[in-house]
């Protein structure tokens, strides 16, 4: 093959080869992309409804209520300001504990319950999941500006 | 007096990085013999200061020096003695100095290995591992020196992680960062050969072990990470897509590309400039993956508290790294000439396929990985990438690479003819797909993706039988087989049957959350499992309750399963040890959840079946076998001085 020839047909691959990879990335980055919502935002009705989003801030003190079956949570997500009722089913991360962070990954239910999929591990006792800290901090920034309810 | 001792010992070893950095480069630029000599002596001056830094800080953690502020947030006087030895890993300095000691190592592993090699070509080498050592050394003095004092001195200390007291982690992070740094090897080869405006076959050869060797150790890393996390985070999984796990994955990618593309440089002095590219790209993506895991911009086990300082350090030495060399290269590579050419139906085509598949999937990886960070960082708001998004660009990225290195292997360089191919592997073709479209019948529900997992699984086994028979006529010959013909296929043979192990895990594996009284029974894939309910004991730095589960088939005992959950003393953090029964086609895996009543006689209890997922281990135990064979193939160790294209010619009719 002509040494033209062969530059033009490496050429033709490689685009094919990329051409098809940002399809697929494109496609399957939109349909993926998991947004964080804070309790506030989400009172806001900021929040998709139909779609997982991810939800972050502290446990509510005293809400941690498990169901009969032993195996389903309930619990309240709080940024100090609003709350969220949201329910869990299936085993907790180690460091799951009323009034530390908490993030979790799950869909909103038309009766305004979070039913998250995913609660996601904390590594370490001193460690904040960022997105709580955001959810707390934005709260904190609004508080000063609006009375306490 | 033993710390100051190891910052006195990192402040010399960087002032001889600066000089093997220096010297040897404006020597070789000069050809100023003196100053290249300079190059072997800094090297290992600097690895033995690095070392003795090192020991300073092993040494502090064995005597618990709570003085020292990183043993005293890293260390406890009842942990045990080896956890202190790799607590000193453990921590963002530590790793960082750690991190300084590899390179050191690799930087004297190429100083005493290279000397058949020119001069000139040596001094680049170290010359330019030296500028990158300089780089962390700084890094390490001026923003996280392990070595710093508090007064007075912390009573105790504030424990290791509980996570990284598994044996898992003593080796996990220093086969990753053999990984990692060794691609400093290939990186500054690549460098030396653009500075010196020489690319030619002698260059890709010289490079070719290195890269190799720092692949198959960081397959090794990357296999013990996912190890450590199946059996040590409490549930199941052995693979999330998290950043940290991406970090390591990208340059793995990467390397896999560099070594494949080498191959090509060495052999048919083509894909010269590619080649050069891959290994600055390979070991940029080393960098960024440090970056990412030890600034603190990610939230994972691995990341430490936030320092936007040493996180801004690294992005700016990042960017000259990969600012420099790639400018270097723009000023350089117009000067290579094209290598030999081919046909599109060759060996070279599908090692160029390979390549763009690999880097492709570097691409799709980095973006989910970068996205989120760059949209936080500038202040868009918060979000995450799902591992669906990684599942669904992976797998159709991975799947016809995987059916053309069945293929690839058995063709001739510069082309050959269809027909003839096709003649060839219609069998293999034929029997793999026969097993993807019947096996699947044999096990629990009929799925796609368990047929296509395990047809190109038995595709690529074929192929590498087919390849030793058409090469092996005789017994001699295969015990005279070249070990590089040997380890591409040893490590062709282990993806197939990592391939199988993830197919059949993904499709197959089964899980249940349940509650669990005393003497509570649960049925799992043919076992079943009783709880005995638990017992309390004491570690050395933690509290634990164990549970027992007996595992029976019939009414005949198995074994027992002993999941418990560990209290530890100094930090009050609670963890999840998981108990796990493997065997060579599936493990029976127990955890413990959360007490569910207050005498703690129920438990939740999370049980799953994961089958052959130790294939997954054993395939990556082989390709790095295979990543070590093959570098230590008979070519690379006879003088390495540039031959004739002949000799070149007659390995590349034998096919490796």
């Amino acid at each position: 093959m002509k040494s033209r020839y062969k530059k033009l047909s490496l050429i033709a691959v490689a685009l094919a080869g990329l051409g098809g990879a940002t399809m697929l990335v494109l496609n399957a980055f939109q349909s993926n992309l998991v947004f964080f919502f804070s309790p506030t935002e989400v009172y806001q009705g900021k929040a998709p409804v139909d779609r997982v989003f991810r939800v972050g801030g502290l446990v509510l003190e005293g809400s941690v209520k498990r169901e009969p079956d032993g195996l389903t949570t309930s619990f309240v997500v709080t940024d100090t300001a609003r709350t969220i009722p949201a329910v869990y089913t299936g085993i907790l991360p180690d460091l799951f504990a009323e009034g530390k962070g908490v993030v979790a990954d799950g869909k909103l239910g038309s009766d305004g319950l979070f039913v998250a999929n995913r609660v996601l591990a904390k590594h370490d006792e001193n460690y904040m999941p960022p997105e709580a800290a955001l959810a707390l901090e934005q709260a904190k920034e609004a508080g000063k500006t609006l009375k306490p309810y | 007096m033993i710390p100051e001792i190891g910052t006195l010992a990192l402040i010399l070893a960087l002032l001889l990085a600066v000089v093997q950095g220096l010297l040897p480069l404006w020597g070789a630029q000069r050809g100023n013999a003196t100053w290249m000599a300079v190059a072997r002596p800094a090297a290992f001056g600097q690895f033995t200061f690095v070392l003795i830094a090192y020991l300073c800080l092993v040494y502090a953690f064995l005597t618990d020096d709570f003085s020292v502020i990183n043993v005293a947030s890293n260390s406890y006087s009842n942990l045990p003695a080896f956890f202190k030895v790799t607590a000193t890993w453990g921590s963002h300095e530590g790793s960082l100095l750690f991190w300084s000691l590899i390179l050191a190592v690799w930087t004297i592993a190429v100083a005493t290995f290279s000397r058949s090699l020119p001069e000139e070509v040596v001094s680049r080498v170290l010359g330019v591992m030296g500028l990158i050592s300089v780089g962390f050394l700084s890094l390490l003095l001026i923003t996280s020196s392990p070595f710093l004092r508090q007064f007075p001195a912390a009573a105790e200390g504030s424990d290791l992680n509980p996570l990284l007291q598994d044996w898992g982690m003593i080796i996990h992070p220093p086969m990753l960062y053999m990984g990692y740094v060794g691609f400093a090897v290939a990186f500054a080869f690549a460098v030396a050969a653009l500075l010196s405006g020489r690319l030619d076959a002698a260059w890709a050869r010289w490079s070719r072990p290195w890269a190799t060797v720092a692949w198959a150790f960081l397959t090794l890393g990357v296999a013990l990470g996912s190890w450590w996390a199946y059996r040590e985070l409490g549930w199941g999984g052995w693979w999330f897509w998290d950043p940290v796990e991406n970090a390591s994955f990208m340059p793995w990618l990467a390397g896999t590309a560099l070594i494949h593309s080498l191959a090509v440089a060495e052999k048919r002095g083509a894909f010269k400039a590619w080649t050069v590219l891959l290994a600055l790209t390979t070991f940029s993506l080393s960098l960024l993956g440090t970056f990412l895991v030890r600034s603190g911009v990610l939230s994972s086990v691995h990341a430490f508290a936030v320092d936007p300082q040493r996180g801004a350090y690294i992005l700016g030495f990042m960017l000259v790294v990969v600012g420099g060399s790639l400018a270097l290269f723009a000023w350089r590579a117009p000067r290579m000439v094209a290598g030999g050419a081919f046909t599109a139906f060759s060996r070279e085509s599908m090692l160029l396929a390979n390549n763009v598949m690999m880097v492709a999937s570097v691409a799709a990886v980095l973006l989910g990985t970068l996205y989120p960070l760059f949209i936080d960082a500038l202040g868009l708001g918060k979000l995450s990438v799902g591992p669906p998004y990684f599942n669904a660009v992976f797998v159709p990225l991975i799947t016809p690479a995987l059916f053309l290195m069945g293929v690839g292997p058995l063709m001739r360089w510069k082309g050959d003819s269809v027909p003839d191919v096709v003649l060839r592997l219609k069998w293999a073709l034929a029997i793999a797909m026969a097993t993807g479209l019947l096996l699947p019948l044999t096990l629990e529900g009929y799925k796609p993706w368990a047929v296509l997992g395990l047809g190109l699984s038995a595709w690529i086994a074929l192929t590498v039988w087919v390849a030793f028979r058409e090469r092996v006529k005789s017994k001699e010959q295969f015990f005279n087989l070249p070990r590089a013909f040997w380890g591409m296929h040893l490590a062709h043979l282990g993806l197939a049957v990592g391939v199988a192990g993830i197919t059949m895990v993904v499709n197959y594996e089964q899980e249940m959350d349940v509650r669990m009284n005393v003497g509570d029974q649960a049925q799992m894939a043919g076992y079943t499992l009783t709880f005995m309910g638990t017992e309390n004991y004491s570690g050395p730095n933690y509290e634990a309750t164990r549970g027992t589960v007996i595992v029976s088939k019939g009414d005949v005992e198995q074994f027992r399963l002993y999941p418990a959950k560990r209290i530890y003393n100094r930090s009050g953090s609670v963890m999840t040890e998981a108990s796990v029964r493997p065997s060579l086609f599936s493990d029976l895996y127990v955890s413990l959840g959360e007490p569910l009543n207050a005498e703690g006689t129920t438990w939740a209890v999370r049980l799953y079946y994961k089958p052959f997922i130790n294939w997954l281990w054993l395939g990556s135990f082989l390709m790095v076998v295979g990543g070590l064979l093959a570098a230590s193939d008979r070519r690379y160790r006879i003088g390495a001085k540039a031959r004739a294209p002949a000799d070149a010619q007659a390995s590349a009719a034998q096919g490796v």
